[in-house]
């Protein structure tokens, strides 16, 4: 009865094509999730083996660093920033790691862990700093470390590959709880991290009011600056952690390769998982399936024989799609 | 071609935006060599009419003329073409090119294929030259300050043999010296022939430039005028559409008795400078438990006046107390801690959070206090949600309904309770009725009174003088950013105001460049 009264308009406005618009809501929604199931059930199907915890376990591992970087992004997203500097800034710590645990220091493995995080959580803030201080465009402000980073991480290796087997350090990438890869379940966690405290924290609420309308979040007395500077140095912790990911699956540390091209992977599993690049909206559980969905998708067509090239445009393909989808609702 | 008659004239212009009607038979007719204003609150229509004639809109019925010629216009690109050139705000040239190569921007003399790089300087400099500036042509137009990046945005407009130049509020960025400048280009220009057509809402720069006047109100063209034979009370009148007021009876609104008790000195402001020149010299005095109507006509320096006292934007000069103790805000977030809401007047762009629901967005300011440990309690949340939609009678689904779904009545019901919810000391509202239907705007009102009788400082922006008549105890009156008047409640009335904005003491004449009066 009270909104007959007072929304009137809108309620005409809506009521026209109330079905239609609401189940497009819900493909919105649960479109990505029914897309992620439609490809896990064809390749459940079709391709040999796949329902085996080797190859689950394949998939995950794979995805994981994507997954931690993406969920650090769907926060600078939400803001209506983004962060291209991730995939370097894995470099850094890819390159500091194998430094610090090869010193015969105490504790040297648990500071292997800790530093490099925390110095690309540094260089987080610092994206953080040009974006609220300087006024930088976030694309410009992340595009500094993005090309610097990698720079840096190639002056701390020398440019050189360096090979390393240190168990204690390589457990974040190869060590298994319960047969359960640790990887995967470090994914987990800090996913559910994300989800939580975008539901139900403040700061959740306050990077959601920022990326909404950040005019009226300031004059409603939210702390937009320090916000700001929190979801980049998230985002640089999360590719700090990513990144000893990485090198530890790989027995050793590639300046020029490691993180190369996670920012746009990232960027992408935000994207298909419905997250608006405009800010305001941020769909954690989206993100995951987002990156499961061209993590699946990738490793479909490979297993069937489709060349790597031909994946890759598939999966523009899929981002086309997914982004057109979201504009459709958004009108 | 015919040399008699208006140059331009433009007639029974109608345009109808989704749920708008902007225009209604509206009409203008600009002189040959007439400085012509354009005159208007907001949402009288004249910048949709200024952008019909540019081509940027299309025109739902009506004709315009041009020089004899009935024209139809696509594109500002297409009016250009066809002798209409428009200055913008912001000057939309390009900043890193020199100001040759932006006067002749897309159409560069040309020698062999190549950019006659002399030729183009040459023409620029005398282009520049026959408006009095004098001025390097190989410069980048960055390194030009933002009066001169104007005389070369109108020099290009002249080199494309413009009969007509509109000009959208030209100095608002502008400094005195250099409005004397640009006043001085436009006096070439029209010895030159070329009509201007001038928007601005500067009663000062209108006398002082133009020659005739048009003036709009809700979407019609309402008086055609020479300046010399209208008053400037009489312009504002028109402009307010006070020969209709016998409509409205007093009582209208929601107010009741305007006379509440007021006690201790809550704010004070003396002599507050903002960053621009929207806020010169402003003071007002609020005290507990009374409401102080803010007036004075659109570009007075009203919002500039809440905006600066919340912190909202940087005050250069001038004192702020809050209960006797000298304060600056740094930020809003301090203007809070301090007890002090403020709600714009622009709700949409920079009150509602569009995209989420009415229960976070009425509690955006409350978060710090209903969290702990950077959680937030979802009971207390919910209580004062519920507590507020019953309070203030808020419809809606529920609330998480997403704000953007409510009515503007409803909407600011919600941004109002934003702040109640903080129990706070002194509430600035920015035209808190504009664009709310009858009946929640009769509530609103109502509930400001309320406010006010509890105890609670309000300054309240208004355009409607019957709203600032019913609803303040007292008014302040603005005028080009400068307190001009203060009328206690017995002396407040339409034509005290009005004589007040229209010609009140400060500033008047060419004194602006001093102190003003404290």
């Amino acid at each position: 009865m009270a909104r007959a009264e007072g929304t009137a308009g809108v309620g005409q406005l809506r009521g026209a094509r109330l079905w239609p618009g609401d189940l497009h809501d819900l493909g919105q929604t649960y479109g990505a999730a029914a897309a992620l199931l439609l490809l896990i059930l064809y390749n459940a199907v079709f391709t040999d083996r796949f329902l085996t915890t080797d190859s689950v376990y394949v998939n995950l591992t794979q995805v994981a660093p994507i997954v931690i970087v993406a969920m650090g992004m769907t926060l600078v997203i939400a803001t209506g920033g983004i962060d291209l500097s991730v995939g370097s800034l894995m470099a850094i710590a890819g390159a500091l790691a194998p430094l610090i645990f090869q010193q015969d220091l105490p504790f040297a493995v648990a500071l292997a862990f800790v530093l490099p995080v925390l110095a690309t959580g540094g260089f987080g803030l610092f994206n953080g700093v040009l974006v609220t201080r300087f006024g930088f465009q976030p694309i410009i402000a992340t595009l500094v470390l993005f090309i610097a980073g990698r720079g840096i991480a190639q002056v701390v290796t020398n440019g050189e590959l360096q090979p390393f087997r240190n168990p204690a350090f390589q457990y974040i990438g190869l060590g298994r709880v319960l047969g359960v890869p640790f990887q995967v379940l470090l994914m987990l966690a800090v996913f559910a991290v994300v989800a939580w405290a975008v539901r139900t924290t403040r700061f959740g609420r306050q990077v959601l009011a920022i990326g909404g309308n950040e005019a009226a979040a300031r004059l409603a007395g939210v702390p937009v600056n320090r916000v700001k500077l929190a979801v980049y140095g998230i985002s640089g912790l999360l590719a700090g952690i990513a990144g000893l990911i990485v090198i530890a699956i790989n027995s050793s540390s590639d300046a020029n390769q490691v993180g190369l091209n996670v920012e746009l992977a990232a960027i992408a599993a935000v994207a298909v998982g419905g997250t608006p690049l405009t800010g305001g909206r941020a769909t954690v559980v989206g993100t995951l399936i987002g990156a499961l969905i061209l993590q699946l998708l990738r490793f479909t067509l490979l297993s069937h024989g489709v060349p790597d090239a031909v994946a890759l445009v598939v999966q523009a393909v899929i981002i086309v799609a997914a982004v057109f989808l979201q504009r459709q609702r958004q009108t | 071609m015919t040399a008699t008659g208006p140059l331009l004239h433009m007639e029974g212009i109608s345009k109808v935006f989704p749920g708008v009607r902007a225009l209604e038979e509206a009409s203008l007719a600009v002189g040959r060599g007439q400085v012509h204003a354009v005159m208007g609150q907001n949402g009288a229509g004249k910048s949709t009419l200024i952008k019909i004639l540019t081509g940027a809109y299309r025109r739902d019925a009506g004709t315009v003329t041009l020089d004899g010629q009935p024209v139809d216009f696509h594109s500002p690109q297409q009016a250009q073409a066809g002798g209409v050139s428009t200055i913008y705000q912001e000057v939309n040239l390009v900043a890193f090119r020199s100001v040759a190569e932006n006067i002749f921007l897309g159409r560069e003399p040309r020698r062999l294929g190549l950019i006659d790089r002399r030729r183009m300087h040459a023409e620029a400099r005398e282009l520049l030259e026959r408006l009095g500036v004098h001025v390097d042509v190989a410069r980048p137009l960055g390194a030009l300050n933002v009066a001169l990046q104007q005389m070369v945005a109108i020099a290009r407009a002249i080199s494309f043999e413009s009969k007509l130049v509109v000009m959208d509020e030209p100095t608002s960025s502008l400094d005195e010296a250099e409005v004397a400048t640009l006043f001085d280009v436009i006096r070439q220009l029209k010895a030159a022939g070329v009509s201007v057509i001038f928007v601005s809402h500067r009663l000062d720069e209108v006398y002082g430039i133009c020659d005739r006047v048009t003036i709009m109100r809700d979407g019609r063209t309402v008086d055609d005028r020479a300046l010399a034979d209208v008053s400037r009370l009489e312009l504002v009148a028109r402009m307010l559409g006070k020969e209709l007021a016998e409509v409205r009876r007093s009582g209208a609104t929601g107010f009741t008795d305007a006379t509440h008790h007021a006690e201790q000195r809550l704010l004070e402001a003396r002599g507050l400078r903002g960053a621009g020149r929207r806020l010169e010299h402003a003071d007002v005095q609020i005290r507990a438990g009374e409401i102080v109507g803010l007036a004075g006509l659109l570009g007075s320096g009203r919002t500039e006046l809440a905006r600066a006292i919340f912190g909202a934007d940087p005050v250069e000069a001038g004192e702020l107390e809050v209960d006797g103790r000298p304060v600056r805000f740094g930020s809003p977030a301090d203007a809070i801690k301090a007890g002090i809401g403020l709600a714009p007047e622009d709700r949409k762009s920079e009150g509602i959070v569009p995209e989420m629901s009415l229960r976070e967005n009425l509690t955006l300011a409350l978060l710090p206090a209903i969290s702990r440990y950077g959680i937030v309690d979802r009971r207390r949340q919910q209580e004062v949600v519920d507590r507020f939609i019953e309070r203030l009678d808020i419809k809606t689904t529920g609330p998480d309904q997403k704000i953007r779904e409510l009515s503007g009545g409803n909407q600011q019901k919600v941004l109002l309770a934003r702040w109640l919810c903080l129990d706070p000391r002194l509430l600035l509202l920015d035209e808190p009725t504009r664009g709310i239907d009858v009946g929640a705007k009769g509530e609103i009102q109502a509930l400001i009174n309320e406010l006010a009788d509890s105890g609670l400082g309000v300054l309240m922006i208004s355009s409607e003088l019957e709203e600032l008549i019913e609803g303040s105890d007292r008014v302040v009156v603005l005028r080009d950013g400068r307190t001009v008047a203060e009328l206690p409640h017995e002396a407040v009335s339409e034509d005290a105001i009005m004589e007040a904005m229209a010609e009140g003491p400060a500033g008047d004449g060419e004194e602006q460049g001093g102190d003003g009066q404290g």
